[in-house]
């Protein structure tokens, strides 16, 4: 089993990643720290000089401060796009509150006899700010800087998920992928990088106040200099951006394959599925690792890349439920089949459209559905036992649990807990591994590549058939952890490449081996 | 004797109420006066007033013929030396450093600062060899004050404000601190405000003393007058409890006139 590496194997093999995706992370806490800085320290000397101002500037900091991280870095992408300009614009608002509030603190606080002291002697406002407050606040705002820093330095993983690199990419590609040594390789450098900055940043709090005013003064260099380390790594360049998720840029059936197989060279951004397809329909991406049966295909008229080295495998999606339940509420699996085979890939896609476009609520989704199939069934309200059902976070995940919710409820005396929204792969296999859910929709070739990890000649042997790869996937869960696969639910949701139709048709750009030969003739 | 400072009609007032109200004097140069009275009388804000840490509701301020209020405030007080109660000294400051900070604000090269710096020290008993690189909070409550006192002399400004400057101090100390500031020199040709509650040290420090009550001067003078002529009932009573301490302070043993005064006002004194 060659994925079987040690953690430091990995961090050696991909070092060069770790070392751009570290300059990347340490750029942006700085970029971001360093406005926040040239903006909090100002604002908060104002507020002790504008005390009504005070409660008004606090207040709206610290609402900022209670915006979940990933909803503000949602609330940027339409205003600012992706890439760095919004992760830095989120991590400086983060960065705010400590920064005023220590500043006003710590300037507040200064002993006001000295204050008038230096007042009584014929200081200038400007010389008591400088000599006086600034100097004895020093400590208490640098403070605010070091919790600054370490919040950034943290919530800069997210940075990721709208193409903004660090070490967030192996985080979030390591969950995606069932890679414990990715996630590693990612969240190692960001608490070392979190514990190191804070402990120099100590030191510089606990400065004798006779260095404090060189501190001062050398603040916006070393600020300056570490913000530099975001422009530095620069990768080859391409005529076309490749938008691809954390997951893809780690899977054999993803970027590695595109890149050994096809010999693709597209300069490529980590980002998250969320922001992807506004993200290419608004030509900031021309290239991006969707999936087949997604509903914004339709909404954002994108065209699929055939794959012609049949790189990416079959994902039929199928139930995955614990077999302890399956014998405990016999009646439970009959009721689960009821869909299979009920939706192809057209079905899907049009299913996602409605829920991911058209903002239908996913259970409005599913149950129209199901009325129209003529299955559903008025809930029995029973008292049987409870089946836990589990979702990944994406639209599709949400309708097919709402649909097996409103059947088994329809159909048995059994109840039904929804845990939606676990994130990704890993996640969920791991709730359903430790007893957390009965269940959730699994996709065939996500459960070969990302759970099961078989010999590369493993793979070949199946050499991405649908049948066979169900059939060997659902004889490995059996054998391996107890779980049991039911028959597919008809769809196929693979991976795919996408560009935007338009460009695609004047780009002559059909296939993926087409993309490969085009951009290896418009090489800048 | 020419005229130092002169207030005119000078209110300061806080939401309605009048700390200050309706105040007029002229000190001379050279006069020692000591603005007396209890907590909330509007001594402090008087003396405040003088080198515009409070700005006034109204009235005027001359030091020596020129409009304190013309002039930028930073300039004004760096011509005015300021003694605070609880020293007031930057604990970020060395104690030379602290000295400093005036001559600096008025551009002295550096050699001068250093050697008025030493001179005060030595004058004011701290050794400069030991003190001079001591950190405020190295230092007894004494010696800080003899600090701030160096502070507010070292650009040797004509006018001194000084806001209970033993106020903080115990006894012992204030016994000590007061000696040295007696027998200083450079204090003896300086225009002196100080503010104190302290009736004792009006009497030893005082030219002039005025006492206030409620905003208003109710009586300016020497301590013999305040004390022998007192205007009204209030200044009778405001030295009642410590008449004979205060005047054997004022008897002279050579001079008979005032043996007498003092014997006769024993003789009315109402038991």
């Amino acid at each position: 089993m060659d994925q079987q590496q040690s953690l430091w194997q990995f961090m050696h093999q991909e070092s060069g990643k770790l070392l751009q995706q570290t300059l990347e992370h340490i750029g942006l806490t700085f970029i971001s720290l360093m406005i926040a800085v040239l903006i909090g320290l100002p604002l908060g000397i104002y507020i002790t000089r504008h005390k009504k101002a005070a409660g008004l500037v606090l207040g709206a900091v610290g609402i900022l401060q209670t915006i979940p991280s990933i909803a503000l870095l949602g609330f940027m992408i339409p205003l600012l796009g992706i890439g760095p300009i919004p992760a830095i614009a989120a991590l400086f608002l983060y960065a705010l509150l400590p920064i005023i509030r220590n500043t006003f603190t710590g300037i507040s606080n200064v002993d006001p006899v000295v204050r008038e002291a230096a007042v009584a002697m014929g200081m200038t406002n400007a010389q008591v700010l400088f000599k006086v407050e600034l100097i004895l606040a020093f400590p208490v705002i640098m403070a605010g800087i070091r919790t600054a820093t370490v919040i950034n330095v943290g919530v800069g993983t997210l940075a990721a998920y709208i193409a903004a690199g660090g070490l967030g990419e192996f985080i979030f590609g390591g969950i995606a992928l069932n890679n414990t040594n990715m996630i590693l390789a990612g969240a190692i450098p960001a608490a070392l990088l979190a514990i190191l900055l804070d402990f120099m940043l100590s030191l510089v709090q606990k400065m004798s106040s006779r260095k404090r005013r060189l501190a001062l003064w050398s603040m916006p260099l070393i600020l300056l200099l570490f913000s530099s380390f975001y422009v530095l790594p620069l990768g080859f360049s391409s005529k076309l951006l490749a938008g691809f998720t954390p997951e893809f840029m780690g899977r054999i059936d993803g970027d590695i394959g595109l890149r050994s197989i096809y010999g693709l060279k597209i300069r490529t951004v980590v980002i998250s599925d969320a922001v992807m397809y506004k993200a290419i329909f608004d030509k900031r991406l021309d290239v991006i690792s969707g999936y087949s049966t997604d509903g914004r295909l339709k909404a954002y008229d994108l065209a699929v890349l055939e794959d012609d080295k049949k790189i990416f495998p079959p994902y039929y999606a199928a139930p995955v439920v614990r077999t302890e339940v399956l014998q405990k509420y016999k009646e439970l699996a009959p009721v689960l089949n009821l869909l299979s085979g009920k939706i192809n890939d057209s079905i899907m896609t049009e299913l996602n459209y409605r829920v991911e476009y058209l903002n239908q609520s996913p259970e409005k989704c599913a149950r129209d559905f199901l009325v129209a199939q003529g299955l559903y069934k008025v809930p029995r309200e029973g008292t049987r036992g409870t089946i836990r059902l589990g979702s990944k976070i994406f639209p599709e995940q949400y309708i097919l649990i709402n649909m097996y919710a409103m059947l088994i409820r329809g159909y048995t005396d059994l109840q039904v807990e929804t845990k939606t929204g676990l994130g990704g792969t890993k996640i969920c296999f791991d709730a359903l591994t430790n007893n957390k859910i009965d269940m959730y929709p699994e996709y065939t070739g996500t459960a070969l590549l990302a759970i099961l990890h078989p010999a590369t000649q493993q793979i070949k042997n199946l050499a991405g058939d649908r049948d066979s790869v169900y059939t060997f996937v659902r004889q490995q869960f059996t054998e391996k952890y107890h779980l049991s696969w039911l028959p597919p639910i008809g769809f196929n949701n693979a991976y795919a490449l996408m560009m935007r139709r338009s460009q695609a048709q004047q780009l002559h750009i059909k296939t993926v081996s087409d993309l490969t030969d085009y951009l290896n003739k418009n090489k800048l | 004797m020419n005229r130092m400072i002169e207030v005119k009609n000078i209110t300061k007032s806080f939401g309605g109420f009048a700390a200050v109200d309706n105040i007029s004097f002229t000190i001379e140069e050279g006069e020692t006066i000591v603005f007396l009275g209890m907590s909330g009388c509007g001594k402090t804000t008087l003396l405040k007033m003088i080198n515009r840490l409070i700005e006034p509701t109204s009235g005027e301020i001359w030091i020596k013929d020129k409009k304190i209020h013309e002039q930028p405030p930073s300039v004004l007080r760096r011509n005015i030396g300021y003694v605070f109660q609880n020293n007031g000294l930057f604990p970020h400051y060395t104690v030379a450093a602290n000295i400093g900070i005036v001559p600096g604000l008025l551009h002295w090269d550096k050699k001068k600062i250093a050697g008025r710096t030493a001179d005060l020290l030595e004058k004011l008993h701290l050794p400069p060899a030991k003190y001079l690189s001591a950190y405020p909070h190295q230092l007894s409550g004494g010696q800080q004050q003899r600090v701030g006192l160096a502070r507010a002399l070292a650009a040797d400004p004509p006018i001194l404000l000084m806001d209970e400057p033993f106020g903080a101090l115990d006894p012992i100390t204030r016994a000590h601190v007061k000696k040295d500031f007696s027998q200083l020199d450079e204090l003896k040709s300086k225009t002196i405000i100080l503010v104190t509650h302290d009736v004792q040290e009006a009497f030893e420090l005082a030219d002039r003393i005025f006492l206030l009550d409620k905003g208003k001067i109710v009586q300016a003078g020497r301590p013999e007058e305040l004390l022998f002529k007192p205007a009204n009932e209030y200044v009778r009573t405001f030295f009642e409890d410590q008449r004979f301490q205060l005047e054997v302070k004022l008897i002279d043993p050579t001079d008979y006139t005032s043996l007498i005064k003092a014997f006769t006002h024993f003789k009315h004194r109402p038991s």
